[in-house]
């Protein structure tokens, strides 16, 4: 019963994600045909001379240059379903080897951002929570806040000059050491390079998730079911984690799988910052240089990677949680 | 509000433990307002100092080249020897001037949006979450690159790319409050009386949103500022002639490694500065305007 | 001897504001009341008078906000708040209202077997569960699940299977139907008959008559009478305060009459005896003076002019 319930959520939730993607592509198509920038032009860029009159009507061929503009988008749009999205004009590559290679860096760097602000923030909403209108709660509220207000990218410049010009401990930038090949980087290499970044994302969610649970667990404490525990003569870390934890931890939870938007957002600033070679530094290089397949590419594939936070938050919410999951199809 | 403070505290002295529940309330409303007003002042600050500050100091003067803070540029100056808070404040003036037309934009249009959602029935309710779906189904950062890339850069792109991500939001925020207005008493009177959906919807639906719309207002504008500066950083929308902090910013990573940090540090710090009094006036504002609060 | 005994307790709430300024508002205020063990004890109010406080107080549960003063005894020892600690959920127990006091994420079997003392709580919780007809696969179930009815018993349960001596039950009646009402009340008659104390607080006077030895009746955050059952028959007349009395005959039984005015919630505000403004047999001494408890034919009065 329950996983035909989440069966049919699911093939909903997808329904209306092709709906949206395809609107997507539309939209982003004709947004993007718009541009003043001529697909030709701007998809030869700066190396117009070495490109030969074959190669100019291959592309002209991909796009459809020489059909109506409704005939172009189905032209386009039949390559993409096929998996085709066409050739990277930066990276002389296909779009998809080059998204998955950057998206697998992002992916590090997401990660790890996501989880580290996951910890902090829910360490200290809990903190917070327990210790309401005290000190320590006023001091945690007023670093989220501020945080809130922080530009990622000036918390990045920050974290960049103290720790790797004035302390020398991080490298500047990028994603491995300078010079060397791709085989001969360490695990360790790439995770040093990883800290600052990480460090500058993470810190951005922290304030979301952080006052979130905050509220939560006050929410929580003042339920009747806690007091009734404190009555039956629960206290302490003893009822926290048997009545608060649970209830505070399923909500943070889904917050941050809700929150893959505002992460891919910081992960553009981020990566900018420290030159570091992943998906958000890609689209920006592709709408700074003109590279339409590949900002389209990185555009839809974004759209799906949202989608799936919030798929991942609703699913936690229906499977987790028994009011919904045993419950008839709230 | 100088004159009700005083009274307050002449009152104080005689009165009982135990009486006037509103007292304690009163005491926080005045606190909010001062807040509200501080923030207010500090802002107008800035503009003010963006405007009144004279071409001079942001002109090059190669003798006075990377100079550290000092008591005559608290900010330093840049390679250029332009005067760094010169070129902060007229950023910031830029950034609000353009946070002023995003944030009235996205406003202009969750109401639109909004108000049909509410009051047209329930298709259009459902093509507008749709709507709302597909605009927050993008990083707002890429929508905006996308939206710049496709008016060819510049401004233009940065306001309407701006403009158009952050209306979702508030969008559902008045179509709940319209739906919750709409089976009030005197709203269901009003359409017993044969009053049309415009009709009800204009007078007496949105005389309770102005409120609403206007920390609305207030509140889009740090989120607005923050991504205008973020897509400037980037590269895209201003040129570098332009004295927005973003590009202030990202010309200052170049001289980071040579030990020059007052170039991002107060420019950054500045801008901090500015959202968080954005960020304490919305919030008072709508503490001060809800009327559950009132009686805090 | 009294198992449970609450002698002049007050309970004030103190709202700091951002100045140094303390604003005090009075909950309970000088209150007495006692239960013996084989004994309910119904304390009656009218809703949102700050019963539930009581209950709370005597837990040692209030929020931190609150400020107490008095004496609560057990079994003749005078209780601090570490104390309370060591005897709630172990000496006692707490029967609340509704389902909304149980843990909304975990199964009802568990959340009984938490507030066992016993060596094996799983048999606790069995045991109780039939003694309460309550199938086994309840245990399963979380508390979204459970019918009102289930949901009572389950509430009980906890009681039971942490082998209190004292039951304080809070508004454990709310708007139950005859057979309901009759099997709930049952199961607190059962608990004082097996050598409980079992204290009622209600504001339904008709089910706490049903089922209590002796009924406390609370008015402005005091108690300003302690009658026995018996004593509410027919006019009233063996009831000692004319508060009580009012409240006797606007029971729709005894002719529906009600009293005009309202409590006071803030126990300060009125000068002298609290019930004085809206007392048929005021006088200018009840203004004046608070009256204090007295004991007149084997019961407590707060009240000038009984006799």
């Amino acid at each position: 019963m329950q996983w035909r319930n989440v069966t049919v959520f699911l093939a909903g939730k997808c329904l209306r994600m092709a709906t949206l993607l395809t609107a997507l592509c539309l939209l982003s198509f004709f947004l993007l045909r718009l541009s003043p920038i001529d697909p030709v032009q701007a998809y030869v860029g700066a190396d117009m001379l070495q490109v030969g009159p074959e190669q100019r009507a291959r592309i002209a061929e991909y796009w459809g240059l020489d059909k109506p503009p409704v005939e172009q988008f189905l032209h386009w749009a039949s390559a993409v379903v096929r998996g085709d999205f066409g050739t990277s004009m930066i990276f002389r590559r296909p779009v998809l080897s080059v998204i998955g290679e950057r998206f697998g860096a992002s992916l590090f760097l997401m990660g790890a951002a996501w989880l580290l602000s996951g910890l902090v923030g829910f360490t200290l909403g809990v903190i917070a929570g327990m210790r309401r209108d005290t000190w320590v709660d006023r001091m945690i509220k007023w670093y989220c806040c501020t945080l809130a207000s922080t530009p990622t990218f000036w918390l990045g410049l920050l974290v960049l000059t103290v720790f790797a010009v004035w302390l020398g401990w991080f490298p500047v930038g990028m994603g491995v050491p300078a010079g060397l090949l791709a085989h001969e980087v360490t695990l360790g290499d790439r995770l040093h390079h990883l800290v600052l970044p990480v460090l500058t994302l993470s810190v951005l969610g922290v304030a979301n998730v952080a006052l979130h649970t905050r509220e939560k667990l006050i929410d929580v404490l003042a339920s009747d079911y806690v007091l009734f525990a404190r009555a039956r003569g629960e206290a302490g870390m003893t009822l926290f984690w048997r009545h608060g934890f649970r209830n505070v931890v399923l909500p943070a939870l889904t917050l941050q799988f809700a929150s893959f938007s505002e992460l891919f957002g910081g992960a553009v600033l981020a990566e900018q910052v420290f030159s570091y070679p992943g998906l958000g530094q890609t689209i920006v290089e592709a709408g700074l240089r003109g590279d339409v397949p590949l900002l389209l590419g990185v555009v839809l594939f974004s759209a799906l990677f949202v989608f799936s936070g919030n798929l991942i938050a609703d699913l936690l919410y229906r499977i987790v949680d028994p009011r919904i999951r045993e419950g008839a199809g709230v | 509000m100088n004159g009700s403070q005083f009274d307050m505290a002449a009152e104080r002295p005689g009165r009982p433990l135990t009486g006037g529940i509103c007292q304690p309330g009163f005491h926080r409303r005045h606190r909010m307002a001062g807040m509200v007003l501080l923030s207010a002042l500090l802002l107008a600050g800035i503009v003010a100092g963006g405007i009144l500050l004279g071409d001079s100091r942001v002109a090059t003067h190669l003798d006075i080249r990377n100079a550290a803070p000092s008591l005559e540029y608290p900010f330093g100056t840049d390679w250029l020897g332009r005067d760094m808070l010169a070129r902060t404040l007229k950023g910031l003036t830029l950034s609000l001037a353009i946070g002023l037309i995003t944030a009235t934009a996205s406003v202009g249009i969750a109401l639109v949006l909004g108000l049909m959602a509410a009051t047209l029935g329930k298709t259009v309710d459902s093509c507008i979450s749709w709507l709302i779906d597909l605009f927050l189904s993008l990083p707002h950062l890429v929508t905006i690159i996308l939206i710049s890339f496709s008016l060819g850069g510049g401004v233009k792109g940065v306001i309407v790319g701006v403009a158009l991500t952050h209306w979702p939001s508030l969008a559902r925020i008045i179509r709940a409050e319209i739906l919750q207005l709409r089976s009030a008493e005197f709203v269901l009177t009003s359409r017993k009386l044969g009053r049309s959906r415009w009709w009800v919807a204009t007078r007496h639906m949105l005389p309770h949103l102005v409120p609403q719309l206007y920390v609305g207002f207030v509140l889009l504008f740090p989120h607005a500022i923050l991504h205008e500066a973020g897509v400037t950083f980037l590269g895209f929308g201003l040129s570098p002639q332009q004295p927005a902090i973003g590009i202030i910013l990202s010309e200052a990573m170049r001289y980071l490694s040579a030990g020059i940090w007052w170039l991002a540090f107060f420019p950054g710090l500045s801008l901090l500065i500015m959202v968080r009094a954005f960020d304490v006036l919305g919030d008072n504002l709508r503490r001060l305007i809800d009327p559950h609060s009132a009686h805090e | 001897m009294p198992v449970l005994e609450v002698n002049d307790l007050s309970v004030a709430f103190a709202q700091y504001e951002s100045g140094l300024r303390r604003k005090e508002l009075t909950v309970i205020s000088g209150l007495n009341v006692s239960v013996g063990s084989g004994e309910i004890l119904a304390v009656v109010g009218s809703s949102g008078s700050g019963k539930s406080l009581l209950a709370h107080a005597i837990l040692g549960i209030l929020p931190g906000n609150a400020r107490l003063a008095g004496t609560i005894r057990y079994r003749g020892e005078t209780l601090t708040p570490a104390r309370q600690a060591e005897l709630r959920g172990a000496e006692l127990a707490l029967v609340p209202q509704a389902v909304t006091f149980l843990d909304p994420l975990m199964r009802v079997g568990r959340q009984v077997r938490l507030a066992a003392r016993g060596s094996d709580p799983t048999a606790a919780q069995r045991a109780v569960f039939a003694r309460y007809n309550l199938p086994p696969a309840v245990e399963k179930l979380y508390p979204f699940e459970l019918s009102g009815g289930m949901a009572r018993r389950v509430l009980v349960s906890t009681a039971v299977v942490s082998g209190a001596q004292v039951v304080i039950a809070d508004e454990p009646t709310p708007g139950l139907d005859e057979a309901a009402l009759r099997e709930t009340l049952g199961f607190f008659r059962e608990m004082a008959d097996a050598g409980r104390a079992v204290m009622l607080i209600t504001h339904d006077i008709e089910a706490a008559l049903r089922v209590a030895d002796r009924i406390a009746v609370f008015y402005a955050g005091t108690t300003i009478e302690v009658a026995r059952a018996e004593d509410f028959a027919d006019t009233g007349e063996s009831l000692r305060h004319p508060y009580s009395q009012a409240l006797w005959r606007a029971l729709p039984r005894n002719g529906f009459i009600p009293l005009a005015g309202f409590q006071p919630a803030n126990c300060n505000l009125v000068a002298g005896c609290s019930f004085q403004p809206r007392c048929p047999r005021a006088a200018t001494e009840c203004a004046k003076a608070e009256p204090p408890p007295r004991v007149l034919r084997g019961g407590m009065v707060r009240c000038h002019y009984a006799s």
